[in-house]
């Protein structure tokens, strides 16, 4: 197997530590049988191949490890300098030959593909670690791919991850990255859903959001989107908020993506019908059972194919991390429950 | 007190419309506001008295409140709650509870409440079975009333075996005994009622505080039984319907037929026809008496002295079953559906002490829930169809010596009124002289006829009084949904949608669809397949029409209500408790109804 590459069918959770948290979790939906878009990650070993070549030609990490935090005009010159010759510098000819056979395998010569960073510790999701989340949408052609790869690994040294790094005293050489390469879903809408009401932690339903176009756009929450409740169980929709969706975000014809006004017809038109809001209330429950926790799911519509696809599942960290009381205990007699209800406000 | 709050009218300052004080006062006096009353909360009970009252059908108001109060403050002894009055103005029925606070009191209601309502609770089967059979009993008794004759001579028979009373005697007591049944039918109905609800509020609050974003309708479901007498009607309909089919006279059976010339018709079809009679006869009796309504108005008839309703549905089950339809309730796949909610909501619980109070919380609600449902077709539907059956023969009897034109009239007097004059009547029968004081009830009919119409078109205030800073009385809680959150919605008459109509969310579902608003079930053949039922009360005794609508919306009930459950058993969405529903929407508007959330909207007027 290289090292360079692995494709999503052949990676779980338990390969975080190569591929993050990002590639993990497709790899592990895609184990599941739950529809993602194909693709495969760029291994953290192709990263530190190239950071090794280029630390061999003139140091690389040893200047970062040398950064004060507080001095900002030092940060700013020396990681200027390092994204430079990341985005410039070639990439040893087996990481870049790999790559182009993965994609060539996957969208032959030019179908569009989404890029993603995939960090691989716990703590790079946080919002510190934010530059890490860098995604490429609509990327098209081998050469594109390359160079997005190279910017998602440049993101590792922008100034705000490096002052946190310095300020964390976070050990350079265990700084990786893996890059997710996945086909580009031309979404009809997308969003995301909770297996845990966000607002309640109620655990009996999932909120289900999403606009027209790209998800994008309710991810960064430039649109107001559509929100339903679902009863995980049953399938009834308590709650059914249509809102004004008055932009979507939709692919270039060149590569990448814009903002498109929403025709007046679609604007208040729900974007899922009742038969979707159930697919993914299917899908939802799946995905749950499989990982044994609430998730918070990112998912796409393909547009003409209708087709349901998970672009990423993640485990619910705001509810699972309070710690509640019980709704009620077991009382001795079962009886004076009742007192609850017939004993008056406590 | 000064109070700053916007508030609702004090009941002094509410008067009988000009015309119709003397139709008012023709309510008894202990049902009239009168003094202490402004500083009480009162708010009008629309879900049991939608319309203004009769006088005489306030005897379902009255019975009834002698009985939940009786049994809340002295038998059962509510920790916090005794009992509920009641007064009536301008025919509308307006209820206040009364509250306990006194610790002391509380602390001894509460003891005393442990020893009485816990023993029925750990007796549940073997006290609802005996109930069952005292309820029979009582149903026996009443049929077994004799019919009232005030005959020329006594019967000879009655001579020769010294019965030593006459004829008017008997028709003083058959009175009597009248209303006796009538009262205790309603002891009976609050025995077991407060106490079944109470254990499905425990449950309730339970999975709300659980599941803070669960549905009312889906933990009804939970506790739903299934072998619940009222049922059976709609089951009885489906029954005769297959046996038309089995007998080969179900094209008798035409969309819209008069039933008078169904049944002609028949009776002529040769042995077949006589064989499907004899099978509704069966039927009828008990299972056709259940009335179009929840049981207080005596024009809520029932399907036995009004076979429209169950006619209007066979013509539908017949057309499924020649379709090769199962017409069947799919109680199997019910009960089914029930285990898996229970288990699936059991599973999504945080902790295994949850799980065990859930369990314990919920063996008690199905366990006495069950009479919840089925107490309803014994007293509301069975009894009260009876008694209003028995109180129109005292109003023939009435009309036939002439106290008044029809008989139905009798309805306009009290009952004090109507002894008056059974005594008058049976003392001039003694005596052999003339009836006395025919134009006696005359006018007040005709007064007490045009104060119903006045009233009708009045708009009532949904309370009177002071405003209680919570509501804490488990009965209106439980029996009313009235809650603080409902007292602010009545007094905020701000921003609505005119198009929007909010209600009880009873069974999931969104339907969009042509709105039929029907009024009284002689209106039920006009609803088509898909229509929306529109109508002032759903019961169970609308249940064979629900295979014909898309939805239903109603003025009264509540997402327990007996409406809500056909409703989930039919799949079909409904939303309840509207208030203003059949107002509101224009027949044949477009309209759509979201069940999940209660929100009927009207989409193109008619």
């Amino acid at each position: 197997m290289s090292t360079t590459i692995a494709w999503f069918a052949d990676i779980g959770l338990e390969d975080r530590p190569a591929v993050g948290g990002k590639g993990g979790s497709l790899g592990e939906l895609t184990r599941a049988g739950i529809a993602v878009p194909p693709g495969f990650v760029v291994r953290t070993e192709a990263f530190e191949a190239f950071v090794r070549a280029l630390d061999a030609a003139e140091p690389l990490r040893a200047p970062i490890e040398a950064l004060d935090p507080s001095d900002l005009d030092q940060v700013s010159k020396v990681t200027a300098t390092v994204r430079a010759r990341i985005e410039a510098e070639p990439l040893p000819i087996e990481v870049e030959q790999a790559i182009r056979a993965a994609y060539a395998e996957l969208a032959g010569s030019d179908r569009p593909v989404a890029v993603r960073s995939s960090a691989t510790t716990e703590d790079a999701e946080d919002a510190s670690f934010a530059g890490l989340q860098d995604t490429y949408l609509w990327v098209i052609g081998a050469e594109q791919v390359l160079q997005q790869v190279r910017s998602c690994w440049a993101s590792l040294y922008s100034v705000e991850s490096v002052t946190y790094r310095r300020r964390q005293n976070f050990p350079e050489a265990k700084v990786a990255m893996a890059v997710v390469v996945q086909i580009m879903v031309d979404a009809r809408c997308a969003g995301v859903m909770f297996t845990r009401s966000p607002t309640t932690g109620d655990r009996s339903v999932i909120t289900i959001e999403g606009a027209w176009g790209l998800g994008s756009a309710v991810v960064s929450g430039e649109v107001t989107p559509d929100r339903w409740v679902i009863a995980k169980l049953t399938g009834e929709v308590p709650v059914r908020d249509i809102s004004d969706k008055h932009i979507r975000q939709v692919p270039l014809p060149g590569g990448g993506i814009h903002d498109e006004d929403v025709p007046e017809d679609l604007r208040k038109t729900p974007c899922l019908s009742d038969t979707e809001l159930q697919e993914l209330r299917a899908v939802a429950r799946r995905t749950e059972k499989h990982y044994g926790r609430p998730q918070d799911i990112e998912w796409a519509i393909e547009n003409g194919t209708g087709a349901i696809l998970l672009l990423q599942s993640r485990p619910e960290t705001v509810w699972s991390a309070k710690e509640s009381a019980p709704a009620a205990q077991p009382a001795e007699n079962p009886l004076l429950h009742l007192m609850n209800v017939f004993g008056g406000r406590k | 007190m000064a109070q700053t709050a916007p508030g609702f009218s004090r009941p002094s300052s509410v008067r009988a419309a000009p015309g119709t004080e003397a139709a008012q006062q023709a309510y008894p006096w202990y049902a009239q506001f009168g003094p202490g009353d402004d500083e009480r909360f009162w708010f009008y009970n629309s879900m049991h008295f939608p319309e203004p009252m009769c006088v005489f059908d306030m005897i379902t108001a009255e019975g009834a409140y002698l009985a939940l109060g009786a049994c809340n403050t002295r038998v059962h002894s509510l920790p916090t709650t005794k009992g509920i009055d009641f007064r009536v103005i301008n025919g509308r029925v307006y209820i206040g509870g009364v509250g306990v606070t006194d610790p002391e009191e509380l602390a001894l209601r509460t003891s005393e409440f442990q020893q009485r309502a816990f023993y029925y609770y750990e007796n549940w089967e073997r006290l609802y079975d005996q109930w069952k059979g005292k309820m029979r009993a009582l149903i026996a008794d009443a049929q077994a009333l004799p019919k009232l004759e005030l005959p020329e001579f006594e019967p000879l028979e009655n001579v020769h075996a010294g019965k030593g009373v006459a004829a008017n005697h008997r028709l003083l007591t058959t009175w009597q005994a009248t209303l006796e049944g009538y009262y205790r039918m309603w002891h009976h109905h609050f025995e077991f009622l407060l106490l079944g609800y109470g254990a499905y509020m425990v449950f309730f609050d339970f999975c709300k505080k659980a599941f803070p974003e669960i549905t009312d309708q889906t933990i009804a479901r939970m506790v739903a039984g299934f072998e619940a007498e009222i049922f059976r009607p709609d089951e009885e309909v489906r029954r005769l319907s297959r046996r038309a089919v089995d007998l080969g006279v179900d094209h008798k059976f035409a969309e819209g037929a008069d039933v008078a010339d169904i049944l002609a018709s028949l009776e002529q079809s040769g042995q077949p026809g006589k064989d499907w009679l004899a099978e509704l006869e069966a039927s009828r009796n008990p299972w056709f008496n259940v009335n179009v309504g929840d049981g207080f108005y005596h024009y809520h008839r029932s399907w036995n002295d009004d076979l429209s309703m169950p006619f209007a549905a066979i013509p539908g089950y017949i057309e499924k079953i020649r379709a090769g339809e199962s017409i069947d309730r799919p109680t199997e796949q019910l009960m089914a559906e029930r285990v898996e909610l229970i288990e699936g909501y059991r599973d999504m619980l945080g902790s295994d002490a949850e799980r065990a109070a859930y369990d314990q919380m919920i063996e008690l609600a199905c366990r006495v829930f069950p009479y919840v449902e089925g107490h309803k077709f014994y007293c509301e539907h069975w009894y009260t169809n009876l008694f209003f059956n028995k109180i129109r023969e005292f109003g023939a009897l009435l009309a036939e010596h002439g106290y008044f034109d029809d008989s139905e009239d009798v309805f306009h007097l009290s009952r004090f009124e109507i002894e008056q004059a059974l005594l008058a009547l049976s003392l001039s029968w003694s005596t052999g002289s003339p009836p006395r004081g025919l134009e006696r009830f005359r006018s007040s009919i005709a007064e007490r006829k045009a104060a119903l119409a006045v009233w009708a078109e009045m708009e009532t205030s949904p309370a009177l009084g002071d405003v209680p800073d919570m509501i804490d009385d488990p009965a209106i809680v439980m029996l009313w949904g009235i809650t603080r959150e409902t007292l602010n919605s009545w007094l905020d008459d701000g921003e609505e949608n005119p198009n929007e109509i909010k209600g009880f969310a009873a069974s999931s579902g969104v339907v969009e669809g042509t709105a039929r608003v029907v009024r009284s079930v002689q209106e039920i053949a006009r609803l088509q397949q898909g229509d929306i039922l529109v109508c002032q009360v759903t019961n169970p005794t609308w249940a064979p029409v629900f295979q014909k609508i898309a939805a239903a919306v109603s003025d009264i009930g509540g997402s327990m209500s007996h409406a809500a459950i056909v409703a989930r058993e039919y799949g079909l969405p409904a939303v309840v408790g509207t208030g203003k529903a059949t107002t509101r929407i224009p027949d044949g508007a477009r309209i759509r109804v979201d069940g999940a959330r209660g929100v009927v909207t009207i989409l193109e007027a008619a």
